[in-house]
């Protein structure tokens, strides 16, 4: 049987049987996996709380026909152990790994969403920033992985140079006013401001940000992300925000 | 793939909760052999349990009236209440004979992912039982997962502030394992349930 060892962050656990588990992993080299942890849902499993959402792990398997086996798992950082300790975050964190489901295959490398996911957990983890930012921040940066990079400057149409007051989802973002379809949004222009440090990362910028823009960027990010995913994030109506 | 019937019994045997699909054919050919009246037998208990059983209007427990044995019974404890997530963790905590009070079955625990917020757990009936006063303590015994501590961490600030004696079951060590076997969370929680020892 082939064994192969991985480090992976948690995605989701669902209940298989008595005392199993299938556990959805981002793995570093090899993209999402399933596999199953025997008793774990027993108080006895040697696995303890390293198969539990959010947490960062060193894990060795076998490959089966349908799903892999976990045979041996360490944790490398207990990040979700921290963040079920502060709601807000662990809403946050719900989103996250819901999204982060979402964009990525059985299979299929995804080295940059994985190392997103990681950095967005280990802030949620670390309380370095509103939980709400972190997860706003994450959304932008996976939709833009994921070849969805909005813009929130330059005009999404024509690249025609911004500011620009006008933004619209479904054409990709800010847009001039030549560009700028009927029934486009006028966020305030800090919004723009905050969505772009966000996506960049200037997190100068986005901690200095006020509530009001949060929210309205918030509102934008959530629907950007919509519009991308046909399905709706369910997590995301669950998030908590400051 | 069977013909209709068989197959009907097969897909809804498949639908429980940890019956898959070997299971769910192996059982369905277990009943097509079965004596008719055990199966008639199965199917009463069936029935009856959906027709009978209903959730407790205080605790959410099953019941077989309105309320269920434990609401009902005059020598328990009105001052504490025992926050669980499903019927079966009461009857867990019964068995232990430790606790005197009643509980309140919240339904599940939370998880986004899954979509199961607050407003789908019994919180608001919760809130409802403690308005009168009467309730001092209670002890959040949601299951020992990061689902369930999470829980646990909304219901604590849920009742913040209220003057009430909030606790948390202890997640320590598993009795009868090795301690280099523990991973790194459940020795961290240990540690901090620690307990002092009569000298
Ligand atoms: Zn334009
Ligand atoms: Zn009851």
């Amino acid at each position: 049987m082939p064994l192969y060892r991985d480090e992976a962050i948690v995605l989701r656990t669902q209940k298989l049987g008595e005392a199993d588990r299938i556990v959805t992993l981002l793995t570093r080299t090899r993209g999402k996996v399933r596999v199953v942890g025997k008793g774990v849902r027993r108080t006895k499993s040697r696995f303890g709380s390293r198969l539990e959402p959010g947490m960062h792990i060193d894990l060795q398997c076998y490959e089966g026909r349908n799903l892999d086996t976990v045979t041996q798992v360490e944790t490398l950082d207990a990040w979700g152990d921290t963040i079920s300790r502060d709601y807000p975050a662990y809403t946050a964190q719900g989103a996250i790994v819901e999204t982060c489901d979402r964009l990525t295959e059985e299979h299929a490398p995804a080295i940059q969403q994985y190392l997103l996911l990681g950095g967005a957990l280990r802030s949620l983890a670390g309380a370095e920033h509103d939980p709400g930012l972190v997860l706003d921040a994450y959304l932008l940066r996976a939709l833009a992985v994921a070849g969805w990079a909005p813009s929130f400057h330059d005009c999404a149409r024509c690249g025609d140079p911004g500011p620009h007051r006008g933004f619209n989802i479904q054409a990709g973002g800010a847009v001039c006013s030549v560009c700028r379809p009927p029934g486009s949004a006028a966020p305030a222009p800090e919004t723009l401001v905050l969505l772009a440090a966000l996506l960049t990362g200037d997190w100068v910028i986005a901690d200095a940000s006020a509530d009001r823009h949060r929210r309205e960027g918030n509102g934008l990010v959530s629907a950007f992300l919509q519009w991308h995913l046909e399905k709706q994030v369910r997590s995301l109506r669950m998030v908590e925000r400051v | 793939m069977y013909e209709g019937v068989v197959q009907d019994l097969i897909d809804e045997l498949g639908r429980l909760p940890g019956v898959g699909p070997k299971s769910a054919q192996r059982i369905a050919f277990h009943v097509l052999q079965s004596d008719s009246v055990d199966v008639a037998r199965l199917a009463d208990a069936l029935t009856q349990v959906k027709l009978r059983v209903k959730f407790c209007t205080i605790c959410g427990n099953v019941a077989e009236g309105d309320t269920c044995r434990i609401c009902a019974d005059p020598r328990r404890d009105l001052a504490s209440i025992c926050v669980v997530e499903e019927p079966k963790d009461v009857v867990a905590i019964e068995r232990t004979r430790e606790f005197r009070g009643r509980y309140h079955v919240l339904g599940g625990a939370i998880s986004p992912i899954d979509g199961i917020g607050p407003s789908d757990l019994r919180f608001t009936e919760l809130m409802t039982r403690l308005a009168d006063g009467v309730v001092t303590e209670i002890i959040i015994a949601t299951d020992p997962n990061l689902e369930g501590e999470a829980t646990a961490t909304y219901l604590s600030r849920l009742l913040k502030d209220m003057g009430i004696r909030v606790t948390r079951l202890a997640s320590g060590l598993p009795v009868g394992g090795d301690l280099e076997y523990a991973d790194e969370v459940t020795l961290g929680r240990a540690f901090e349930g620690r307990r002092l020892l009569d000298a």
